[in-house]
């Protein structure tokens, strides 16, 4: 029955695919079995009455809030009930309760108890862990400051031990030192995990964390010396309560530093930790998370923008014929197709990132940390490079809804705000691109002294080997023949390497003309950011060529290649510039590369809609009128608006306070 | 009690920020005008704007009604009139969030398409407000293809009345703002049937609701369309009309008519019936989208010589990220944008101007030059705005999230000129067709408009620049922009003739090329503003310290969209990839020298701090104090939240555990 309900323009679309969206289904999914238990799980929650809610769009800030803390302490008990442990199973579950959003619960879940499990002691687990876990201690991770978030060394917060007491005395000496931003610190949390400079027999030891409990159990009032609230509304994040936390003269017990590394005994004799290097992989594990949330949040606005655009009909493409639906014109392909492409290219690339830290993390617990270095650098840029594009992505395709995409019902406004803070967090972007670029600096100056390098940057070796001909590396000539992935790949590798060694060499030139080594990075930043940019975007087309000749049911591999060629020659066109400079491709090849971007869209035009089926999405997770899988949507907006708080009444009060007077007046 | 940080900024401006202020404001008689509406406007507590980023739907919108109303009263008391010199700084000074916005274009609409009778007998009322209007054309299944509408209007000779309908649910009106709450009459655009024929959409003004209680008038139904992206002040509505009977003299006529026998006559263009929406195209782009991106700027800059963040030189202090050059490469070319936009919007004002006194008096011919100045350089100076301001948004980091730092609500709206007053990519090629027009025509050696002069003159070449300081020259980089523009429509152009020669058909063949076509009509605005904005600066002669830094900023300006955009400026050797790297490093080394007076430049937009509502942005940089009381004042903070009695508290006393 819902079938004969569906939209008949979708009902063609669907139709007249090549492949069977099932199978591109598995592949982003990881295998058949693993899309039968997300749809398994994700049934468990869609039917589940107790997940049910009204439309949150209508709901104010404090009510959406409300919302989320009920749904989260549901899903935490659900969660156990149905013995759900798969980390992966525990992410399924939870982002089809809460449709893909934050929720308060996150930072205890996601920080809070892991901290707990690598920095506690034994006895700190017994005394938190199990109360953690059953929620009767609700924690928080408090790092970022009012005046600080990048530069970590800066923080303010101070904790100072008393060897008198065996205590640790919090203080946030400044305005700029109040803890600000941390999620479920505003209104959830009793407790919160503290980093603060610690000051032990009267020096500064650097940041450490502490266990501050900040709410009395039983009443949830701020403890004496705690002051303690929300941050006021965002962008997005309504149902989050980001919080700020001020501290004065606050006593915690010398126990509750989390202390598996560094140590305060309790004469005050600080024990250093043995290794640093170990918490780059908690960074790489979180940007991983966030390359893969670019992908599914790209693929989730693709979904609604051209669902939307198979069923929108305006104005005319032929004279005298009924108006096209709006997928039909080369703009809106030209808009939609290339951000559809991407969205595939970091599903890849996500699944690739997070295997190669499965894969390298039984290494890391062996304390062989030889990878990590290179695979920190990669994640950051990486996480900062399907950042951007995502979030700039999201709005076109908001934008390539028109008008109706700016109402919340299209859903792609919620999707847009709740996605463009990871642009900041965990690495503000800029930051995050110039780390890969010191890598690849670094990289770059090996080679010169002779050494090789592996890995990703491996293209750097031949630089050397150019050097050997007195030409610049710009001159070599690499046949680029535009229909071929692995082509195209060699023409990303020769454009990074151009950029990488025009910054290294712009850097030298500045350390030649000055003295400081910061002054000069900083004078080549915007050269070191383009070519972290252009390394980044080498290794998306490598990993995307590379997926794709893995797929073996030939329809989806002819789909995928063409998905692969597009992003490739889009990014081309996109940055022609950087081609032409360096002379690997020609004016003509330009030329051929915008007119083959045109065909392609021609050529994925059929699929456009079984390709974003396959993301499979469930209308409920969705959450938009736009994208709905059936296309009906005119009459569901309608009976959207209807709901609208603005039509309680028919006749809104202000008409009676404002209007009448004012018509009776004049 | 400026914050040290942004008090040593101003004391090394190289430039005096009163005269430039002045100068913007075109004299400083209207600087002190202006300055004495804002005075008024900010000194009463009716518009404050204090609690607004904490406020629900409902609240904004009563608020906006409330202000809209009191502004009336305001401006009696001051003796403002409609036409008088303070008018246009009102709405600026009100900062948005005012209703009956739609209110001023009904009236517009009336003027313009009314006849004399019309207008005598509809604006006084309006004017009175007496009934409060609004403007119905876009429906919930068409905007950009007004032929395509689908309400009609079916003329009744023996009523002599127009027959209203919403044949189906894609005809419903949507969007309309004022409507959904506030408006007794709207304009609504329908299909004009007389005698069963279709005479194509035109303008009536029907009533939708009671002036006595304002319920909805009998086969009228009207409501609010839902939350938005931002506009959450505004009533954006839908409307659907059974069988509204409106009399025949309610159908505006100035230009046609259709008489009592039934018998249609038209006196004009067709297109005249979309002139409203080219007027606003233009009027709206000083206050909805110039004036935006100025205070992003000034937020976001004044932002950056406060926070500071690591160190740039081990032992010292922390640095202002301002004195980061990747920070400055995100917000001075934005500064240098504003400046840029500025500019080019004198120039369309002046050009409109002289286009509406010849359609006062019929004569058209001026229109489809500024039909097409007004799509093209709308679609591009919202889509570069709008995308500086969310460049000025995520520069500020984690705390521009913050609603308090007053750059999402910027952003959220000045997104919506993207959509507005015609669909972006629609009017790029709009223009599109214009310029492939006067390109065909100027190759033949017809006459074509000045501004498209330069298309007749397309040949290759290379760009003379010997050294990255030959960048510096206006000349050099106008003609490398002009050349550019001139390039990709002649290109355009003959891969339409081709396609068309090799048998495609036409409508076909423009499809085939609209992504260049799009890219075409960009490069024109791009071209024209770059030149423009040189042009002023070369008219600035008598004011040195300010003409300094106006080149500065017209070089960056220029450079910058070189810098970004390369390929389209390398494509056919114009520039070498040599000069490529001149055009960088002339750009790189514009940074530091204009960051000097980054802040002075954006105290010289002189906004209040009331206007720009931002913890993040205010004149004496406190801005850690202002957001952390702010944030206390949040009703999150104020309100006990239901949810810990019913939710937190079962939660943390021990449910789990029982599992």
């Amino acid at each position: 029955a819902a079938m004969a309900a569906m939209n008949a323009d979708l009902r063609k679309e669907r139709a007249s695919a090549t492949f069977q969206p099932e199978l591109l289904t598995h592949i982003l999914d990881g295998g058949a079995e693993r899309t039968r238990r997300r749809k398994e799980i994700e049934a468990l929650v869609i039917n589940d009455p107790d997940f049910q809610h009204q439309d949150l769009n209508f709901l104010s800030r404090s009510q959406r809030y409300e919302q989320a803390i009920r749904k989260s302490s549901l899903m935490v008990m659900k969660l156990r009930e149905y013995g759900i442990a798969d980390p992966e199973e525990i992410f399924w579950f939870k982002s089809f309760v809460h449709r893909g959003r934050p929720e308060p619960l996150d930072l205890h879940l996601g920080m809070f108890l892991p901290t707990l499990l690598t920095q506690a002691t034994p006895e700190q687990q017994d005394r938190f862990f199990m109360p953690a876990w059953n929620l009767e201690i609700i924690g928080t991770y408090a790092q970022t400051e009012m005046g600080h978030g990048t530069h970590l060394r800066g923080l303010e917060t101070t904790a100072t031990y008393d060897p008198a007491t065996q205590e640790f005395i919090l203080n946030s000496p400044t305005v700029t030192s109040i803890k600000w931003w941390p999620g479920g610190l505003g209104k959830t949390s009793n407790h919160a995990i503290v980093l603060a400079q610690l000051y032990t027999q009267g020096q500064c030891k650097g940041l450490h964390a502490f266990i501050v409990p900040i709410r009395q159990l039983g009443t949830h009032q701020p403890l004496p010396g705690i002051t303690v609230g929300d941050i006021g509304p965002k962008f997005g994040y309504d149902e989050m309560d980001n919080g700020y936390l001020k501290m004065d003269n606050f006593r915690i017990p010398r126990e509750n530093m989390l202390m598996k590394y560094a140590q305060v005994e309790p004469d005050g004799t600080y024990v250093k930790p043995v290794s640093d290097k170990l918490t780059y992989g908690t960074m790489v594990f979180i940007r991983s998370l966030i390359v893969g949330d670019s992908a599914r949040s790209l693929s989730r606005a693709c979904t609604i923008a051209i669902r939307y655009s198979a069923v929108r009909h305006q104005s005319e493409l032929k004279p005298g014929e009924p108006e096209p639906q709006i997928l039909d014109y080369q703009t809106q392909q030209y808009k939609l197709f290339p951000l559809l492409a991407t969205a595939y290219a970091f599903h890849f690339v996500g699944a690739y990132i997070k295997s190669t830290y499965h894969r390298i993390s039984g290494d890391i617990s062996e304390g062989d940390l030889s990878e990590l270095p290179e695979l920190h650098a990669l994640t950051a840029g990486l996480k900062a490079f399907t950042s951007w594009t995502a979030n700039a992505g999201i709005e076109e395709c908001r934008m390539a809804c028109g008008g109706h995409g700016y109402s919340r019902c299209s859903g792609i406004p919620d999707i847009y705000v709740t996605f463009t803070p990871s642009c900041t967090y965990e690495g503000e972007n800029t930051v995050m691109m110039l780390q890969t670029a010191r890598f690849l600096v670094k990289s770059y100056t090996q080679v010169n002294s002779g050494q090789q390098v592996t890995g990703m940057v491996s293209y750097l070796n031949d630089l050397s080997r150019q050097r050997i001909q007195p030409q610049h590396v710009a001159a070599r000539t690499v046949t680029v023949r535009i229909n071929d992935p692995l082509s195209l790949v060699e023409a990303y590798k020769a454009r990074a390497a151009r950029l990488v060694e025009a910054a290294a060499k712009n850097l030298q030139a500045e350390l030649n003309h000055r003295k400081s080594k910061e002054d000069a990075w900083n004078r080549t930043s915007v050269d070191l950011v383009r070519a972290s940019e252009a390394h980044c975007h080498y290794v998306v087309v490598k990993l995307f060529t590379a997926k794709v000749s893995e797929v073996s049911n030939a329809a989806v591999c002819a789909v995928l290649t063409e998905l692969c060629l597009l992003y490739a020659l889009y990014g081309i066109s996109k940055n022609t510039g950087d081609f032409l400079q360096a002379g690997i491709l020609t004016d003509a090849q330009i030329t051929q590369v915008n007119q083959r971007v045109k065909e392609l869209l021609a050529v994925i035009r059929p699929n456009a809609v079984a390709l974003v089926d396959s993301f499979d999405f469930h209308d409920v997770h969705l959450g938009s009128v736009l994208g709905r899988y059936d296309g009906n949507i005119y009459e569901n907006l309608f009976e959207w608006a209807k709901k609208s708080p603005l039509n309680k009444t028919e006749v809104h009060e202000s008409f009676h306070k404002h209007l009448k007077p004012l018509q009776s007046k004049l | 009690n400026v914050n040290p940080d942004l008090a040593s900024e101003r004391q090394t401006a190289s430039f005096s920020v009163e005269k430039l202020t002045a100068w913007l404001d075109g004299g400083a008689e209207h600087t002190r005008l202006r300055r004495a509406v804002v005075e008024a406007i900010e000194g009463d507590p009716v518009f404050s704007r204090e609690n607004q980023y904490f406020q629900s739907q409902n609240e904004r919108y009563e608020a906006a009604v409330r202000k809209a109303v009191h502004i009336q009263k305001k401006m009696h008391e001051m003796g403002w009139t409609d036409n008088g010199p303070e008018y246009k700084y009102i709405y600026r000074a009100l900062a948005g969030d005012v209703a009956f916005l739609l209110h001023r274009i009904f009236m517009r609409s009336i003027s313009m398409l009314g006849s004399d009778k019309q207008i005598d007998k509809w604006i006084p009322l309006a004017s009175q407000y007496q009934i409060i209007g609004s403007y119905a054309q876009t429906e919930l299944g068409h905007g950009t293809y007004l032929q395509g509408l689908e309400t009609t209007a079916v003329f009744d000779i023996t009523a002599q009345e127009f027959i209203l309908n919403t044949p189906k649910i894609s005809a419903m009106k949507w969007w309309p703002g004022d409507m959904g709450r506030s408006a007794t009459h709207t304009v609504v655009f329908a299909q004009l049937y007389v005698h069963g024929k279709c005479y194509g959409v035109h303008p009536f003004i029907v009533q939708i609701r009671s002036l006595q209680d304002h319920s909805l008038c009998p086969g009228i139904t009207a409501g609010d369309i839902g939350p938005k992206m931002s506009f959450e002040h505004a009533d954006n509505g839908f409307l659907m009309l059974q069988n509204v009977r409106v009399p025949r003299e309610n159908m505006l006529n100035k230009f046609c008519e259709v008489q009592p026998d039934g018998n249609y006559v038209r006196w004009g263009s067709q297109k005249i019936n979309y002139f409203t929406m080219t007027t606003v195209r233009i009027s709206l782009l000083a206050d909805e989208v110039v004036v935006p991106v100025m205070k992003a700027c000034t937020i976001a800059i004044r932002y950056s010589a406060v926070r500071r963040q690591s160190k740039l030189k081990p032992g010292e202090q922390e640095a202002k990220i301002l004195d980061y050059q990747t920070q400055q490469e995100k917000l001075l070319p934005q500064l240098a944008a504003a400046y840029a936009f500025h500019f080019i919007n004198d120039y369309l004002q002046e050009l409109f101007n002289k286009a509406y006194r010849e359609i006062q008096r019929k004569n058209f011919d001026m229109l489809p030059e500024l039909h097409a100045f007004s799509s093209g350089f709308k679609a591009m100076i919202t889509q570069y705005c709008t995308s500086s301001v969310e460049i000025c948004l995520r520069a500020c980091g984690g705390h521009g999230y913050s609603l308090l730092s007053g750059l999402p609500s910027l952003y959220t709206k000045i997104v919506a000129s993207c959509i507005y007053e015609g669909e972006n990519t629609i009017l790029l090629l709009q223009t599109a067709r214009f310029l492939i027009k006067c390109f065909m025509a100027a190759s033949t050696g017809q006459p074509v408009p000045p501004s498209v002069a330069y298309l007749a003159a397309v040949k290759p070449g290379k760009c003379p620049a010997k050294n990255k300081l030959h960048f510096l020259n206006p000349d050099i980089y106008t003609k490398a922009y002009q050349h550019m523009a001139a390039r990709l429509v002649s290109s355009t152009a003959a891969k339409l003739q081709n396609l068309m020669q090799s048998g495609v058909k036409k409508h076909e063949a423009w499809n085939q090329c609209t992504v260049q076509l799009a890219q075409a009509a960009k490069a024109h605005c791009h071209y024209i503003t770059v030149k423009n904005f040189a042009e002023t600066v070369e008219k600035l002669k008598t004011q040195a310290g300010i003409q300094k830094i106006m080149k500065h900023l017209c070089d960056l300006f220029a450079l910058h969209g070189i810098f970004s955009n390369g390929g389209a400026f390398l494509h056919d050797g114009y520039i070498s990839g040599a000069q490529m790297d001149m055009v960088t490093a002339s750009y790189l080394d514009l940074l530091p020298v204009i960051r000097k007076d980054a802040v002075p430049l954006v105290d010289a937009f002189d906004f209040t701090d009331k206007s720009l509502n931002s913890a993040l942005g205010s004149y004496d940089g406190q801005v850690y104090q202002r957001l952390y009381e702010w944030a206390q004042r949040s009703p999150t903070n104020k309100q006990m939240s239901p949810a810990y009695e019913r939710y937190l508290k079962p939660l943390l006393h021990n449910n789990l555990s029982k599992l």
